[in-house]
C-alpha cells in the first residue's frame, strides 16, 4: 500500500527526530563551508596587496585611467568577434552537420565520400587553427584568384574558422546520431519513411537533444578562438588591446578585454548548464542523482 | 665498471673549483664587466627573425647588418671583445614590456617614446629614421602622391609599433588600420593584395620595395611633427649599465662611427619624397 | 493472394538463417508462425518487409515481385506494417505525434486530418486521453498497443507481428490479444510470430512451424494443435505446454 503523506497529520516522533537530524547537519555544513570561504578569500586578500611588488602590478595590470581610455577601443574590436562568431557558427553547425550525415551513409557506394570525410576530419581536428588561418587567410589571396577580388579578413578569418571547428561538431554531432538506438531507425523505416525522412524526424531531434551539452562547450570555445582571426589584420577585441596595451605600455587593456569575453562566455555557459538539466531530467530517471 | 658515489663528487668539486677561477679572472676584463647578467659576458638581444638591413641573414653572430654592427661597436667601447658578445632572441614585446629582462641590451629598431619610458630604460639615439608608405605595382594604391589620397585606402602595418600609430594619426584613414603580428605578416598581405599599402621605417622600407616585394614601390615618407622616430638600445628598467651604454653609443657618434656604419650598411633615403 | 513467398532464402555471412521458406497468405487470414528463438521468424518477417535483402528466392506481394531492385523499397513498406517485440516507439514524441507522424508524412496528410484520426485510433484501445503522454510514461501493454495502431493507421496491404506479446507482463498480455482479435474481425491480414499457442489456436487460421530456418509442418490452426505429425513440432508443442503449465 503506497504512503501517501496527508499534511493534515501529524508525523511520528521518529520522524520529527529524523527531520530535526537532517537539518542541524545541513546548517552545521553551510556556516564550515561559510567560514572557510570567508577565511580564504580575507587571506588571499592580504597576501596579495602586501606582497612587495603589488604596486607595480596592481599600475600594470588593474589601471582605472587606462581601463576608461581603452574601452571604446576594445568594444569596437568586440563587435568584429561578434559578427564572425555569429557568422562562423551557423557554418560549422551546418557544415559539421553535414559532414556528419555523410560519414553514416551505409550503402557501399558512399565509400569514397566517406574516406574523404574521414580524412578531413583528421586532417582539421590535427591542424592547430593558427595554421590553418595563414593557410586560409594568406594563402587563399596570394592565389591571385582575379575574380574573388579582395576578400575581406573577417571572411577569410570564418573559413578559416568553420573548416576548423567543422570537423569537431561533426565527430559530435556522428556521435549523437550513432546513439540513437538502431531499433528507432527500423520502426521508422518500416513504416515506409524514406531515409531522409528518418534522418529529418527521427534520428536528428534525437541526436541533437543528446549532443546539446558538448556542442554548448565547442560554441564557448569558438568565442574565445574567434580572436585568432586578428593575425590575419582585422582589428578585434584581443587585437584592439594589444594595440592599447603598446600604446600605454600597460596590461590593464588586457584585462579590460578578458573581462568582455567572460561576460560573453556566462550567457552561454549558463544556458549550457540549463539545457543539460532540463535534459537529464526529461530523459533519464537517474541522472540528477 | 661503476663509477663510485665519491668519484662523482669528487669531479664536481673540481669543476667547481675550476669554474670559480675562471670567473674571478674574467672580473679583470672590464670596468662593468660585474654588472651584466652574466659576468664577464655582454648579453644583447635582437628580434627572432631578426630582419635586413638590420641583421644579414639573421645571423648577428657575424656582425653583419646596421644594428649587428652598432651592437658590436657599443660592445667594443664597453670593453667587450667581440668573443664576449652573447646574443639572445626575444620578441618585440616582450622586450619593452615591464620585467626583468634576459639580456644586457636590446636592439630592435625601438623607437624611444616616453610611455615605453615607464617601464625600460633607453639609451641615447643611434639612428634617426621616417616612417614610409610603401605599395606595390598591381595595388589600387600606387598612384597615390599625397596623405589626402591614401585616406582612402586600407593601411597596415605591424602592431604596437610607431609605424602602426603613425598611420592613425598622420594619415587618419577611413578604413581601420590592419594591425600584423609582424613585418612578414604585413609584407604578405600587401602582396597577396589584402591591404593597399603598409607603413614601414625608411631602411626596412627601403630594402622591402627594392629586394624583397616583386613590384615594390614607394610611395612617400610621412611627414613628422617633430623629429623623426628615434631608435634606441633598450635596457631594464633602472639597470645598472643605462649610463655606460649611453656614454657608448654618445661617443660612436661623436667619432662618426655610427655615420660610418649607417653609410656601409644602409641605403642613402635621397629621393624618398616626403608626402603633404 | 496477398503474400506468396517462394523459396526464400538468407544468410548473414556464412550462416544460413532461412533456407529455402515458401509461405502463401490470403486475404483476411491470419498465418501465426511458431517456433523456437533463432528458428529465423523475426529475420523472415523483416525480410517480407524489405528490411533485410534476401539471398535468394522470391517474395510476391498482391503478385508484384517486390524483390525486383528496380522497385520502389520504402513505397512497398508503406503497404506493409511491422510491429516489434520491443515497441519502438519514437521516444521523442508523443504518441499522438508517433501516429501522425506516418499519417502526415507517409500519407501526406493535413495535420488536422491526422490528428482526428490519430486521437480516433487511440480511442479505440482507450488510450485518447493519453494522447499528450510520451512513450515512457506508458505502461509495455499502452505501448505495444499504440505500436500496433500507429502501424494499422497507414491501412497496410499486410500486418506483421514480431512476438509482439513476448516482452509484456502476462497481465498485459490479454489486452494485445484483445486488440489482434479485433483487426481480424475487422479484415485485416495478418503474419504473425508468436509464442501464445492457445491464442494461435483460437484465432489463427493457419499456422506454420520453423525450426532451423526451415519449414517443418504447416496446417490448419485447430488441426496442427490437435494432431501434429512431425516429431520435431511435437517435442516442441511439449516443451511449450509444460512451460506454460508450469506458471
Amino acid at each position: 500500500m503506497p504512503n501517501t503523506k496527508s499534511p493534515t497529520i501529524k508525523p511520528s516522533q521518529i520522524e520529527l527526530d529524523r527531520r530535526a537530524f537532517r537539518h542541524s547537519r545541513k546548517q552545521r555544513s553551510t556556516l564550515v563551508a561559510l567560514i572557510s570561504t570567508i577565511a580564504f578569500a580575507v587571506i588571499g586578500y592580504f597576501s596579495l596587496t602586501n606582497a612587495p611588488g603589488w604596486d607595480r602590478v596592481q599600475q600594470s595590470f588593474f589601471n582605472y585611467d587606462t581601463a576608461v581610455a581603452a574601452l571604446p577601443h576594445v568594444l569596437d574590436g568586440l563587435l568584429l568577434n561578434l559578427r564572425v562568431l555569429f557568422f562562423s557558427a551557423i557554418g560549422v553547425l551546418v557544415f559539421g552537420l553535414a559532414l556528419a550525415l555523410l560519414r553514416t551513409l551505409r550503402s557501399p557506394i558512399f565509400t569514397p565520400i566517406r574516406l574523404f570525410v574521414r580524412g578531413y576530419v583528421d586532417l582539421f581536428r590535427g591542424l592547430p587553427l593558427i595554421i590553418v588561418l595563414y593557410l586560409v587567410g594568406f594563402g587563399i589571396p596570394g592565389l591571385r584568384l582575379e575574380f574573388l577580388g579582395r576578400i575581406p579578413a573577417e571572411v577569410l578569418g570564418t573559413v578559416a574558422l568553420v573548416l576548423t571547428y567543422s570537423a569537431y561538431v561533426a565527430e559530435v554531432f556522428r556521435a549523437g546520431i550513432e546513439a540513437v538506438h538502431p531499433s528507432q531507425r527500423l520502426a521508422a523505416r518500416s513504416l515506409g519513411l524514406t531515409y531522409s525522412q528518418t534522418m529529418r524526424l527521427v534520428v536528428l531531434p534525437q541526436a541533437l537533444r543528446k549532443v546539446a551539452p558538448p556542442l554548448m562547450n565547442d560554441f564557448v570555445s569558438l568565442q574565445k578562438d574567434v580572436g585568432l582571426i586578428s593575425v590575419l589584420g582585422a582589428v578585434d577585441a584581443v587585437r584592439g588591446a594589444q594595440i592599447e596595451v603598446a600604446h600605454f605600455a600597460n596590461f590593464t587593456p588586457y584585462v579590460v578585454a578578458g573581462l568582455l569575453f567572460v561576460l560573453l562566455a556566462i550567457p552561454t555557459v549558463r544556458l549550457a548548464d540549463y539545457v543539460t538539466n532540463r535534459l537529464a531530467k526529461r530523459e533519464q530517471a537517474g541522472a540528477l542523482l | 665498471m661503476a663509477i663510485s658515489r665519491k668519484a662523482i663528487w669528487r669531479t664536481i668539486a673540481a669543476t667547481a673549483a675550476v669554474l670559480v677561477a675562471t670567473s674571478l679572472s674574467a672580473c679583470s676584463s672590464g670596468s662593468i664587466a660585474g654588472d651584466t647578467i652574466t659576468e664577464g659576458k655582454l648579453t644583447i638581444g635582437t628580434g627572432n627573425p631578426a630582419y635586413s638591413p638590420w641583421v644579414l641573414n639573421d645571423a648577428p653572430e657575424a656582425g653583419e647588418g646596421f644594428e649587428a654592427a652598432v651592437a658590436y661597436a657599443v660592445a667594443e667601447k664597453l670593453g667587450f671583445k667581440a668573443a664576449d658578445v652573447v646574443w639572445v632572441r626575444t620578441t618585440f614585446d616582450e622586450a619593452i614590456a615591464p620585467g626583468a629582462k634576459n639580456f644586457d641590451f636590446n636592439l630592435q629598431q625601438y623607437s624611444i617614446t616616453d610611455e615605453r619610458k615607464a617601464n625600460v630604460d633607453f639609451s641615447s639615439a643611434y639612428y634617426e629614421t621616417a616612417q614610409v608608405v610603401v605599395t606595390t605595382e598591381t595595388s589600387a594604391a600606387a598612384g597615390a602622391t599625397s596623405i589626402a589620397d591614401l585616406q582612402g585606402y586600407l593601411i597596415g602595418a605591424a602592431t604596437g609599433t610607431t609605424s602602426f600609430d603613425a598611420i592613425g594619426s598622420v594619415i587618419a584613414p577611413s578604413q581601420d588600420a590592419f594591425a600584423f603580428n609582424s613585418n612578414d605578416d604585413a609584407k604578405a598581405a600587401l602582396t597577396n593584395g589584402q591591404v593597399d599599402a603598409i607603413v614601414l621605417d625608411l631602411p626596412t622600407a627601403l630594402y622591402a620595395s627594392c629586394c624583397e616585394l616583386t613590384g615594390g614601390k614607394i610611395i612617400g615618407q610621412l611627414p613628422t611633427a617633430l623629429k623623426g622616430d628615434q631608435f634606441g638600445l633598450v635596457l631594464d628598467k633602472g639597470s645598472k649599465l643605462t649610463a655606460a651604454v649611453t656614454k657608448a653609443v654618445d661617443d660612436l657618434r661623436a667619432d662618426g662611427t655610427l655615420a660610418k656604419l649607417e653609410e656601409k650598411w644602409l641605403t642613402a633615403d635621397a629621393g624618398v619624397p616626403v608626402l603633404n | 493472394m496477398i503474400l506468396n513467398v517462394k523459396g526464400l532464402e538468407k544468410s548473414f555471412d556464412d550462416k544460413a538463417v532461412l533456407k529455402g521458406i515458401d509461405l502463401e497468405l490470403y486475404r483476411g487470414q491470419i498465418v501465426a508462425l511458431i517456433g523456437s528463438s533463432g528458428s529465423g521468424k523475426s529475420t523472415l518477417l523483416r525480410a517480407i518487409n524489405l528490411l533485410e535483402e534476401i539471398s535468394d528466392g522470391q517474395i510476391f506481394l498482391n503478385d508484384e515481385d517486390i524483390t525486383d531492385p528496380r522497385v520502389d523499397q520504402d513505397q512497398i513498406r508503406r503497404q506493409i506494417g511491422l510491429v516489434f517485440q520491443a515497441y519502438n516507439l519514437f521516444a521523442h514524441l508523443s504518441i499522438e505525434e508517433n501516429i501522425t507522424l506516418a499519417l502526415r508524412h507517409v500519407k501526406g496528410m493535413k495535420a488536422a486530418e491526422a490528428k482526428a484520426k490519430a486521437l480516433a485510433l487511440l480511442d479505440r484501445i482507450g488510450l485518447a486521453d493519453k494522447g499528450d503522454s510520451y512513450p515512457d510514461k506508458l505502461s509495455g501493454g499502452q505501448q505495444q498497443r499504440t505500436a500496433i495502431m500507429r502501424a494499422v493507421a497507414l491501412e497496410p496491404t499486410l500486418l506483421l507481428l514480431d512476438e509482439v506479446t513476448s516482452a509484456l507482463d502476462p497481465e498485459l498480455v490479454g489486452e494485445v490479444l484483445e486488440l489482434i482479435r479485433d483487426l481480424k474481425a475487422g479484415g485485416t491480414s495478418i503474419l504473425m510470430a508468436t509464442h501464445e499457442l492457445s491464442f494461435a489456436r483460437d484465432v489463427a487460421d493457419w499456422v506454420v512451424f520453423l525450426d532451423g530456418g526451415v519449414i517443418i509442418e504447416e496446417g490448419p490452426a485447430k488441426e496442427f494443435f490437435s494432431n501434429p505429425q512431425q516429431p520435431r513440432t511435437i517435442e516442441f508443442l511439449q516443451r511449450l505446454r509444460r512451460r506454460a503449465g508450469d506458471q
